[in-house]
């Protein structure tokens, strides 16, 4: 009836878990009594999660992001405590299965479920506004995606009581991953939530890609996109080009596990070094996903607050054309060291080295677009000027390792993690948090508290260092990654050091749950009525913060780049038509989260082998999608007096 | 929204599905009879399997989503060459990588 799931499985005797999971259930049910308290449900239902509004899915997706980022941050305390004690005779408090576990979940959830997110979240809200259009080309996708993402975080996080996470990191190579040496469900959910998440991906893809060639307000050229779209609009070719790889991967994976298949066993053909290729040929346009929208996030950030024309825009788009096309050119050097040989480590390492080209550009290009501008020290600024420091650290390191000479050193050591995280957190993690503090104002209405953000900034940024540069060294001392143990005394210092800067990232961090909670308090001093805050140079400055449901109006008419600043120099602003005309919207709808729903029961069937749920769960997703394409009720008109109603309030409040 | 519907690619008609459906069935029907009868060598097994595969994506592409260079689209165009550049490299450079890892990797 239940499949392999027994009351066994769950591990009640070890108090981490218990723990942890308590405490996660606690923080639900608090949730769940003060939405009740509040009678709160149907406004929830009605205004959030049957949404289909581009602006309030990209606050959802956000805020799972930030709960998701506090979760994998857990994960780092506990493995950097691990290493602080468990050095000689000391073993320290997690044991090597609890500690793989933790270091796959940490990997797994900061990629997938904590800077994509986040990064598609700030795109949700930000690039229809940037291009004049009302909503995403298929508003009711956008809901779909979401509620396939949530799926994902739901396994994962149900993972850690119900059964166990995978124990193979977050690549889960073959043979490791294989029945064979990891018999538990760890893999099963690391499979299905990847899967039923990277749909969710791909539709995302499909979605913004269409909206950005399609639907841009009149006038717009390619060429006279916001930085930032056109980011996002290479972002969503790699999703699109690159996801497939890994549905297919793991699908065959699956299928190795669940049908006794043979693609990438040691027996009968099997290839386990054609996962690793594949997994990789998916996973390194990944790392551009993750890292071009922050380099459009950067780029909008510096030209406002400068208050320049951002320097190069041309080459800044050829750049970001040239890094989308080369990614999928050097995914093997993240396996140089499985043995194909000097000729074709020579090419990949190549075109790995020539990736440094296109994103030396950009980093000339924010420079000069500061050189001779009047910078303002913001919060966003702040994290930029980070980035450009801790990214290039990272990029010299990247190409350091693209050596495949180097590589055979460094591989699978410290070093490789510094690197990463240096770039990843000096990227994606650096930009997420600019992007935040950037459009806030946009997406709620109020600014965000600017000192508490630049403190937590501060320790954030020394945090960082005081954790990754001891990783370098590590490396070179030969410290493999993925250990929960060592004897080597030289070690210790320096893992300690790294600890202490976990702990500065950590006050980092409650500084910052801090400053939303203060901002959220003190909203009425900060309030943004003009709607552009930063003098900003985009269209998203152009209607109010936060935006009516409809976006704008009447629909900007665009002659040349940064639209609003031309605007803004032309008197064009706050042209009020004499009449407003209804407005064709589409309708929420609840359609997305019972497909999320039934694809929650499909993925947890899965996982524990439960075949009837698994039928219902996938009959349940085809009846809905059945159901919800043959509705014709799917617009509405805002009437022509609402957006006069909504227009004028909006005008009264800039008068005064 | 305000977007009007704007002409793309024409929809297909039944026929066109068809034959896409027909096409897709012979080239996926060949390879397995081939794997399952044994009737080439296995090196010719293998290529046959390699290129109706690659074929078989195409005949997806342009049967069931209307991809074709005559289409007035530029994009359907960009976006059919760019899947053809993408194809080329992950299957062509998987099989060179594979191949030398197979070379080195294996004792002779």
């Amino acid at each position: 009836m239940l499949g392999k799931l027994t009351l066994s499985q769950i591990p009640y005797t070890n108090p981490i878990i218990m723990g942890a999971f308590g405490f996660m259930i606690l923080a639900v049910v608090a949730l769940f009594a003060l939405i009740t308290f509040l009678h709160k449900w149907k406004w929830l239902w009605y205004e959030w999660l049957t949404s289909v509004d581009h602006k309030k899915i990209g606050v959802m997706y956000i805020i799972v992001a930030l709960v998701m980022g506090l979760r994998g941050f857990a994960d780092v305390v506990m493995m950097r405590s691990q290493l602080a004690l468990s050095f000689g005779s000391s073993q320290g408090y997690l044991p090597p299965e609890h500690y793989d576990q933790v270091f796959s979940a940490h990997g797994v959830i900061m990629i997938f479920f904590m800077a994509m997110p986040f990064l598609i979240g700030l795109i949700n809200i930000a690039v229809p506004l940037q291009i004049g259009a009302r909503d995403v080309a298929f508003p009711f996708m956008n809901s779909v995606s979401f509620w396939l993402f949530v799926v994902g975080v739901i396994l994962v996080n149900l993972s850690l009581a119900i059964g166990e996470f995978a124990q193979t990191g977050w690549v889960a190579y073959p043979p490791l991953s294989e029945l064979n040496y990891s018999p538990g469900v760890g893999v099963d959910y690391y499979i299905w939530s990847l899967e039923i998440a990277g749909v969710g991906t791909l539709l995302t893809g499909i979605n913004f890609f269409v909206t950005i060639i399609r639907m841009r307000a009149p006038g717009m050229k390619l060429m006279q996109m916001p930085v930032f779209t056109w980011a996002a609009l290479c972002t969503m070719v790699l999703i699109i080009a690159a996801f497939p790889i890994l549905t297919v991967v793991l699908a065959l994976l699956s299928l190795d596990r669940y049908l006794g298949m043979h693609f990438f066993t040691n027996t009968l053909g099997g290839n386990a070094m054609m996962y690793v290729n594949l997994f990789w040929a998916w996973g390194h346009p990944e790392v551009y996903i993750l890292v071009l929208p922050a380099f459009g996030i950067f780029s909008e950030v510096i030209a406002t607050f400068t208050g320049k024309r951002l320097f190069g825009y041309t080459s800044m788009i050829y750049a970001t054309v040239v890094i989308t096309v080369l990614s999928f050119l050097v995914w093997l050097h993240h396996f140089f060291t499985m043995g194909s040989g000097a000729d074709v480590n020579a090419f990949f390492s190549l075109t790995t080295m020539v990736i440094a080209i296109p994103t030396g550009v950009k980093i000339f290009n924010w420079l000069f677009t500061i050189y001779r501008g009047r910078l303002r020290f913001t919060t966003p600024v702040l994290w930029t000027l980070a980035f450009m420091v801790t990214f290039t650290i990272g990029g010299m390191s990247g190409v350091m390792l693209s050596l495949p000479g180097a590589d055979y050193v460094l591989h699978n050591s410290q070093f490789l993690i510094a690197h990463f995280h240096n770039t990843i957190i000096g990227g994606t993690v650096f930009g997420a948090f600019a992007g935040f503090a950037y459009w806030f104002p946009k997406a709620y209405g109020f600014k965000l508290n600017e000192k508490l953000g630049k403190r937590a900034f501060w320790c954030w940024f020394v945090g960082f260092y005081l954790t990754f540069v001891p990783l370098y060294i590590l490396g070179f001392m030969g410290m493999t990654r993925r250990v929960n143990h060592y004897d080597n005394p030289t070690w210790h210092p320096l893992l300690i050091v790294a600890a202490a800067g976990v702990f500065l990232t950590l006050i980092g961090i409650l500084l910052q749950v801090t400053q939303v909670v203060v901002s959220f308090l003190q909203r009425k001093q900060n309030l943004d009525l003009t709607g552009d805050p930063w003098d900003g140079r985009t269209l998203e400055w152009s209607t109010s913060s936060p935006p009516p449901s409809y976006n704008f109006a009447t629909i900007p008419v665009v002659t040349g780049r940064d639209a609003f600043w031309e605007m803004k120099h032309n008197g064009a602003v706050n042209h009020r038509p004499t009449e407003y005309r209804s407005i064709h919207m589409p309708k929420n709808t609840g359609a997305g989260v019972f497909i999320g729903l039934f694809n929650l029961a499909l993925g947890f069937a899965l996982i524990w082998h439960i075949w009837w749920l698994a039928i219902l769960g996938l009959l349940g997703i085809v009846v809905t999608l059945i159901l919800r394409t043959s509705s014709d009720n799917i617009h509405y008109y805002v009437p022509a007096e609402d957006v006069a109603r909504i227009e004028n309030e909006r005008a009264e409040r800039l008068a005064r | 929204m305000s977007n009007e519907h704007i002409a793309g690619a024409a929809p297909g008609t039944l026929r066109t599905y068809l034959v896409g459906f027909v096409l897709s069935v012979v080239l996926t029907a060949v390879p397995f009879a081939l794997v399952m009868t044994s009737a080439l060598s296995q090196t010719a097994i293998l290529v046959t399997i390699l290129v109706f595969a690659v074929v078989q994506i195409v005949i997806h592409l342009i049967f069931f989503l209307h991809l074709n260079g005559s289409s007035e689209g530029r994009w359907n165009v960009i976006a059919f060459a760019y899947t053809v550049v993408v194809l080329a490299v992950v299957v062509g450079a998987s099989i060179w990588i594979m191949y030398h890892l197979n070379y080195n990797m294996v004792a002779h």
